[in-house]
């Protein structure tokens, strides 16, 4: 049996999605959708303050509400009080004190959802109001309350490379600013736990890791792991914000006190409170060289407010540095009087580039073919104002002019993302591979814990399946904590981590039918379960150096825009997007994956910021809290640019993530481009555009 | 109430929107709750013909009436055209907003064969979707109008 990656329905070809027959029926069942015969319904009861001590909670009238079965506050959590990802900080349910606004205080379990959101009303939470941190310089002042006993420093990491004082001949320098960005995936935060006869429970949950969940889960139950099983339900979407724990605790706790399944689904309000969003981000930064330098310090300091808390997303991290590092680029262009573009490929990163930390780029970096494919496009034809349908004007039917201001302008940015976990991290992937026989043939399956969010992972193993068993009939087991982790679905890491993982075990599983005869002579059962690791990284010294990264992706866009002067108001005409993928494992996903990221970096430039008051959420709907529509998005051109990365499975990058990275600041720099403001921060407003 | 061509009849309370009945009453669960607001069209259904947010409607307004959800576009393992474009064209993703896209799509190709691009973005601007961008869910409307047009 020979790998042939040719097979119909196999690596490199657009297969279509395994789960798309269901999901266009309405027959696919996300975690919302779940139900339970004698199920109950739990409603979470969140704090009104963003930093409040709590003088006593009385849960007597809500107990005697209709229909109320529970209702469970700190002093029921049975084991650790708190959760959390990395750092375990949170309370699952507030005790002495809240330290945002939406924080859970107490939950309730009642026989109908309208009956368990009317009883939070009953409960009496008496709060004596604190003063709120609820800006991240204000937070480092040695007059601020410390949200933490330990202070409002959570990490802070100081790069020094070469000799920081070195001089140049040409300096730029500025402020930059990136707001709070929501998720905001469709499907809620939701699940349903069901109480086992083994006194544990089984949780049926949207996720992006299960077993990170468990791990989280198990010790505030006071259970063992082995007494709480996850399974993956349909998970609506994640973009980072399912990589913290919402309502699974919570569930828990109610269905094992209840005895009863209980369900948990987050309306649209409630979901902007239930999950992290978007770090915002202040950045300082001075240049005297692009991109490669020999010379150069960072300091980046990440600090506790009672704004809401953040965590993942799309682009994690590298979003807001991009955002700076571009503009500055371009002050850079200015300075030395060279095209942005020519700027960048003359400067571009490259295999055997060395970056700030001392780590050399050992994969592929083909930065300076993505921006080449960018500036051999056409721009997008000029139009004229004068009988354009007014649905073509920037802003659309809203705007009242005739378009005798409008501005066009280009802008560009560059910029890559690290795959997979770092700085030491082992965020290995377990797969198990079955091959037997019945009548129609051979069968394959496969089992892990990997969850696909809608990013497709489910098609892309099945394509990996047939390629290296050359079997047709794939079938993916329902991903549970009965197998070991797969990781996150997250940092662009699953089809490397899982893909590879699944590579190997059908290797095994291989090798071992051709011992025994080959596929025709297939007795019994084959299986095989393997462990796929990433090379490994190590941690950073104490200057802020050494090899923290698996490997990068990079990305390039170009944004062409048109502002109404006078307005405000603007169209993005046309995005363009060129990305290094490695190897494009189904071309029309990764093309789905470029294009909607581009629409969430479209989204950050324009229109999406969680709108923050004295800690206070002010926009938590999508009458308030705009992401982009069909009318919002330009067409997205993509250029696949494809050279594989020696090490990962088929030479595939993941490629969620460098769009979402490198729009946001191609689109302000193209607003920059036709309006000659600064404009320094994102989402960029009309009054920004302006002048106001 | 009459639904995708059966009458249904449940006891809810008066508050209760046609989305919570069709999901919870009747176990339609291919209508989907996203925004509870109107504003992301992943519970659209037709009432008596028209295009509606089913979370804007209450049970209530909906006595006696025709209602057609997503589940009534065709019956058994058969897949709409527009459905089957939908695969086609790569236009889903997490799949919570297609049901919603899947109906207004219909619509909009029952009252305009030969939409053009603008006309397209209208109709489908009370749709939201955060995976793909949009730009293959034009492609499956293109799709799915250029075989409607050629089968008929």
């Amino acid at each position: 049996m020979s790998v042939d990656i040719r097979r119909q329905g196999g690596v490199g070809q657009s297969v279509r999605r395994v789960d798309g027959v269901p999901k266009v029926k309405g027959e696919f069942e996300y975690a919302s959708d779940l139900r339970r015969d004698g199920m109950l319904w739990g409603a979470t009861l969140r704090s009104p303050h963003p930093h409040a001590r709590i003088v006593s909670i009385d849960t007597t009238a809500a107990l005697e509400a209709p229909g109320v079965v529970a209702v469970l506050t700190h002093t029921d959590v049975p084991g650790k009080k708190t959760f959390g990802l990395d750092v375990q900080d949170q309370p699952v349910l507030a005790a002495d004190l809240v330290r945002y606004a939406g924080e859970a205080v107490a939950v309730v379990a009642a026989e109908d959802h309208e009956l368990a959101r009317a009883a939070l009303k009953a409960i009496a939470v008496n709060y004596e109001v604190l003063t709120p941190v609820t800006d991240m310089e204000q937070a480092l002042e040695p007059t601020a309350p410390p949200v933490h006993p330990q202070g409002n420093v959570v990490r802070t990491l100081t790069i020094v490379h070469g000799d920081p004082n070195a001089l140049a001949d040409a300096w730029v320098e500025g402020m930059y600013e990136t707001g709070m960005q929501d998720q905001a995936p469709l499907g809620p935060e939701a699940g349903l736990a069901v109480p086992a006869a083994d006194g544990g429970v089984d949780l049926f949950i949207a996720t992006q890791w299960l077993h990170a969940d468990l791990e989280q889960l198990a010790p505030c139950l006071d259970l063992p792991l082995e007494k709480v099983r996850l399974h993956l339900s349909g998970v609506g979407g994640a973009f980072g914000a399912r990589e913290d724990v919402s309502m699974q605790i919570h569930a828990c706790l109610l269905a094992l006190r209840t005895k009863r399944p209980i369900k948990m689904s987050y309306g649209r309000q409630e979901s902007f409170y239930g999950h992290v969003h978007r770090h915002p981000s202040r950045v300082w930064m001075r240049h005297g060289a692009p991109y490669e330098v020999p010379n150069a310090r960072l300091e980046g300091t990440a600090v506790f407010t009672n704004n809401p808390p953040c965590g993942a997303m799309r682009g994690f991290g590298a979003v807001q540095a991009c955002f700076a590092y571009e503009a500055q680029m371009d002050k850079l262009a200015v300075e030395l009087n060279l095209d942005p573009i020519e700027l960048r490929i003359k400067n571009a990163l490259r295999s055997g580039s060395v970056l700030p930390t001392g780590q050399p780029i050992a994969g592929v970096a083909p930065v300076r073919e993505c921006l080449q494919r960018l500036q051999q496009l056409p721009l997008p034809p000029e139009e004229s104002a004068l009988d354009r349908d007014p649905m073509l004007l920037p802003g659309g039917a809203g705007n009242v002019g005739h378009g005798e201001a409008l501005k066009r302008g280009v802008g560009v940015a560059v910029g890559y993302k690290n795959l997979g976990y770092s700085e030491g991290f082992d965020d290995a992937s377990e797969a198990w591979v079955r091959v037997s026989a019945d009548r129609e043939g051979p069968l394959a399956e496969v089992k892990t814990a990997a969850v696909d969010v809608g990013q497709g992972l489910d098609t892309i193993v099945t394509q990996i399946v047939r390629t290296e068993l050359g079997i047709d009939r794939v079938l993916i087991r329902p991903p549970d904590t009965a197998i070991g982790s797969a990781g996150s679905s997250s940092a662009s890491r699953q089809t490397m981590m899982t893909g590879g993982a699944v590579q190997l075990a059908c290797q095994a599983v291989r090798a071992e039918i051709e011992r025994s005869g080959g596929l025709q002579d297939l007795r019994r059962p084959v299986e095989a379960t393997r462990v796929f690791h990433h090379r490994p990284t190590g941690k950073l010294d104490a200057s802020g150096q050494g090899d923290p990264h698996v490997t990068f992706a990079f990305g390039a866009a170009r944004a062409v825009v048109e502002v109404d002067q006078e307005l405000g108001l603007v169209r993005v005409l046309q995005l363009a997007v060129a990305q290094d993928v490695g190897r494009a494992l189904n071309p029309q996903s990764v093309l789905g994956q470029i294009e909607g990221g581009s629409a969430q970096g479209l989204g950050l430039a324009l229109m999406e910021e969680v709108a923050l008051v004295d800690g206070q959420l002010k926009n938590a709907s999508f009458t308030d809290y705009l992401i982009p529509t069909i009318l919002d998005m330009p067409p997205v051109v993509c250029e696949i640019v494809e050279e594989p990365e020696p090490g990962l499975p088929y030479g595939a990058k993941g490629v969620g993530e460098p769009s979402t990275v490198v729009v946001p600041a191609a689109v302000v720099a193209a607003l920059r481009n036709a309006t000659g403001r600064e404009l320094r921060r994102a989402p960029v407003k009309p009054d920004d555009l302006v002048g106001l | 109430m009459r639904v995708n061509g059966a009458w249904r009849e449940a006891d809810v309370w008066p508050g209760t929107s046609l989305l919570a009945f069709l999901r919870e009453a009747l176990g339609l669960y291919g209508s989907k709750n996203a925004c509870e607001q109107g504003e992301c069209g992943s519970c659209s259904v037709w009432l008596d013909g028209t295009l509606a947010c089913s979370c804007l409607v209450l049970a209530a307004q909906a006595h006696e009436r025709e209602v057609r959800t997503v589940e009534g576009l065709t019956s058994g393992d058969r897949l709409h055209p527009i459905q089957e474009a939908f695969l086609e064209a790569g236009a889903v993703q997490c799949g919570f907003c297609t049901p919603g896209f899947v109906v207004a799509v219909a619509d909009l190709l029952d009252k305009d064969a030969n939409p053009s691009p603008a006309t397209v973005r209208e109709a489908l601007s009370g749709n939201l979707c955060r995976c793909t961008g949009y730009q293959k869910i034009l492609d499956a409307v293109q799709l799915a109008a250029e075989r409607r047009r050629a089968g008929s």
